[in-house]
């Protein structure tokens, strides 16, 4: 008698790659944070940043970029195009919100910052994106964001775009 | 071996009742030579329709501006002709193909799960049934393309959205029960003898590919399983407003998509490997070189998938990790193409229908793995991705490629099946009208690609005009020649020439030395002796 492959025991292979397939949802995350690939930014706070390490010999080129989803009626604008920086040191750049609807309207922030490689080191002690903003009918905001730069980001790199996407959480 | 087979009828006569009467033999059967026949009535089915779908985007493309439908609805149609061609045509007609032939390559009496087979069958014409009403309902069917990226599928589709995901998870279901059967059919019942290395390489194939099945078809599942609760659910698995990614989609969609191309293909490899032997008189050169070809092929495939994905922003070190990887899979596919031209050097070759349209596949194949290889060189691909050059390639490797090998494989088996000759005269005709139409249709389709024409567009500009036109033409021709199959397929079972037992002269393989024309409905109830 051959050994026989059981059925039953076949059938793991399906259950355990649909498993797969949601754990490459976290497994995602995970590898994009090691790796800082998807211009995602990071988050710290003030008191951990080293005031000695202000490197004032470079100067970086910010550019700030803002868009608004579909959906989502507000302008989204930054007060300053774009900033030269040292990094190290902690610089402020305020947006504008403004909504064009007549009624309560709830959004959330969205960066991405390019080239993907300056991402890890862009860090925020300070955001309108780490929280959910809500605005009444044709409410005007000036939200704060306030970040550094580490002093470790690549010496190739003298340009970083940071962009902001705002999108609708009001469903439906 | 005439007197062997004699007395295996004799058998049979004795101890076997034929199939049931009427129209439930069909709904009841577990009999894999009706389970066969059905999955191959299905695709046909699902080939025409799909067709027809193809026959409005051509129409419309005749002309450059719109002339015969609206953008949403074009969009819908390739969509549909694109879902129907993967899951309805192509897949099931392999799975009909394993059906009727792995039992009698191996010698096995049957299936090893008879109802499941039933069932993975019975359920597919319900989820594309499913799938063709949303033409139907409000909002139109799916119109964000066959790959469904996310967020057109999730945030901005039809209502009917939520029907495609049904069937895709029906249709997921089908394809894993099929392929746990197929494989519990190949390890357990092989006939005593028949050991791994021994078997026929379309048996061989497919065992890869039931592999395939059933590792990636799952996470197809859970990718619109996240759809759907993105749709409705309030998850944001591909909304970038939670926290979500949208380029994850792609991610794993095309952890899936890859190696289904492949799960679209090997089995073909299967059926040139039997063909091309039986009419160059010749055995396979290669053999076992073949298995470790598919193998590594099937391995491969998993890790290549964001080669779809170069212009999504990848670093660079990603864009030269998929592109070297993606070109390596040319290598193992290289020795296969390889090995089936040494089996015709020096061989006593004849041209029968299903070794042209063997040919046909060897020659058309290598063109569309050609313009793979140039769609894998990462700096290239930002230029042809999205294009018609993308279009040329797949349907070079999937029509020329997939599509004539079933084409071939119904022509090599069907006088085994049915116990007649098709018109040999007819079926030429046939090869010959698809070759010249398939090349009209799809060779020009390169160069508007490289000129810059998008893809999945109704309308395009001017100087594009002459060879859509061109492309258009052969479409139609194409299409019609299909219909003129149809014809030739139901000639072919009403009656014909009455075929031998061993079919060709050069045809190996239990199928053909251990069973009359056609095979009694039970076959090897005894297993046959394996040399
Ligand atoms: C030598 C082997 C192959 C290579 C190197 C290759 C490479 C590629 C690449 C790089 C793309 C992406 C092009 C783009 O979107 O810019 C692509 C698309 C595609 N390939 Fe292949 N391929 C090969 C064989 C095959 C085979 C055998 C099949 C199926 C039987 C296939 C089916 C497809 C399909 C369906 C697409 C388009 C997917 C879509 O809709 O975007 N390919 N191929
Ligand atoms: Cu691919």
């Amino acid at each position: 008698m051959k050994q026989q492959t059981s059925p039953l025991k076949l059938a793991l292979i399906p259950v355990l790659m649909f498993g797969f397939g949601f754990a490459l949802v976290p497994l995602y995350d995970v590898f994009c944070d090691i790796t800082g690939l998807n211009g995602k930014t990071g988050r710290i706070e003030a008191s951990e940043i080293d005031a000695g390490l202000v490197d004032d010999s470079r100067i970086i080129t910010v550019r700030f970029l803002a868009q608004t989803n579909t959906g989502l009626p507000w302008s989204f604008e930054p007060l300053v195009e774009k900033m030269e920086v040292h990094p190290g040191q902690v610089y402020e750049a305020v947006y504008r919100v403004r909504s064009t609807s007549s009624q309560a309207t709830k959004g959330q922030a969205v960066p991405s910052v390019s080239p993907g490689l300056a991402a890890e080191h862009f860090n925020k002690t300070e955001c309108f994106c780490f929280v959910q903003q809500e605005l009444g009918p044709l409410e005007v905001r000036d939200m704060p964001m306030r970040f550094v730069i580490g002093p470790n980001i690549s010496d190739k790199i003298d340009q970083v775009t940071l962009s902001y996407t705002f999108f609708s959480l009001d469903r439906g | 071996m005439s007197t062997e087979i004699a007395h295996e009828t004799a058998h049979d006569e004795h101890h076997d009742h034929g199939p049931a009467k009427g129209l439930m033999r069909w709904v009841t059967t577990t009999n894999h030579k009706d389970i066969g026949t059905l999955y191959l009535w299905l695709s046909f089915i699902m080939l025409l329709y799909g067709g027809s779908m193809a026959m409005i985007i051509r129409l419309e493309l005749f002309q450059p501006g719109l002339q015969w439908v609206e953008p949403h609805f074009f969009n819908q149609m390739t969509t549909m002709h694109g879902l129907v061609m993967v899951f309805g045509a192509i897949m099931p007609a392999f799975v009909g193909l394993a059906n009727w032939l792995i039992p009698m390559m191996i010698g096995a009496p049957d299936m090893a799960l008879p109802r499941m087979n039933n069932w993975s069958f019975w359920i597919l014409p319900f989820a594309f049934g499913m799938l063709a009403c949303t033409t139907f309902m409000e909002g139109g069917a799916p119109a964000f393309g066959w790959t469904f990226y996310a967020p057109l599928s999730t945030t901005f589709a039809p209502a009917s959205t939520d029907f495609f995901i049904f069937a895709v998870h029906l249709m997921g279901i089908s394809s894993v029960m099929g392929s746990i059967n197929i494989i519990a059919t190949i390890l357990n019942m092989r006939a005593p003898g028949m050991t791994l290395m021994k078997m026929p390489l379309f048996v061989w194939t497919w065992l890869i590919t039931a592999y395939l099945l059933i590792a990636v078809m799952p996470v197809l599942a859970g990718a619109v399983t996240m759809m759907l609760t993105d749709r409705h659910f309030g998850t944001s698995f591909f909304d970038a407003a939670g926290g979500g990614d949208p380029v994850m989609f792609q991610h794993i969609f095309w952890f899936f998509g890859h190696p289904e191309v492949y799960i679209m293909i090997l089995p073909a490899f299967g059926v040139i490997s039997a063909i091309i032997p039986t009419f160059a008189r010749k055995p396979l050169f290669g053999y076992s070189s073949m298995v470790y070809a598919s193998a590594s092929i099937a391995i491969l495939s998993f890790m290549v998938w964001a080669h779809h994905m170069f212009t999504t922003g990848m670093p660079v070190a990603g864009e030269l990790y998929f592109m070297y990887a993606t070109i390596l899979i040319s290598v193992p596919t290289g020795v296969k193409v390889f090995n089936w031209v040494t089996t015709m050097w020096k061989g006593s070759m004849t041209f029968e229908t299903p070794m042209l349209f063997a040919l046909g596949f060897i020659v058309m194949f290598t063109i569309g793995g050609f313009s793979g290889l140039m769609l894998g060189v990462a700096p290239v691909d930002t230029q042809y991705h999205d294009t018609y050059f993308v279009v040329a390639h797949f349907h070079y490797v999937l029509v020329t490629g997939a599509l004539y090998s079933i084409i071939a494989a119904f022509y090599y088996w069907v006088p085994k099946w049915t116990g007649h000759m098709y018109d040999e005269r007819l079926g030429k005709i046939h090869f010959w009208w698809s070759t010249i139409a398939v090349n009209v249709l799809f060779f020009p389709q390169h160069f508007v690609g490289l000129a810059g024409m998008p893809r999945r567009i109704p309308d395009y500009a001017l100087q594009f005009a002459e060879f859509n036109q061109i492309s258009s033409i052969g479409g139609f021709a194409f299409g019609l020649a299909q219909v003129f199959f149809l014809y030739i397929v139901i000639k072919t079972i009403r009656g014909g020439e009455k075929a031998t037992d061993r079919v060709w002269e050069g045809a190996t393989g239990l199928e053909f030395e251990q069973l009359p024309s056609p095979p009694p409905y039970h076959s090897f109830n005894e297993p046959p002796p394996v040399k």
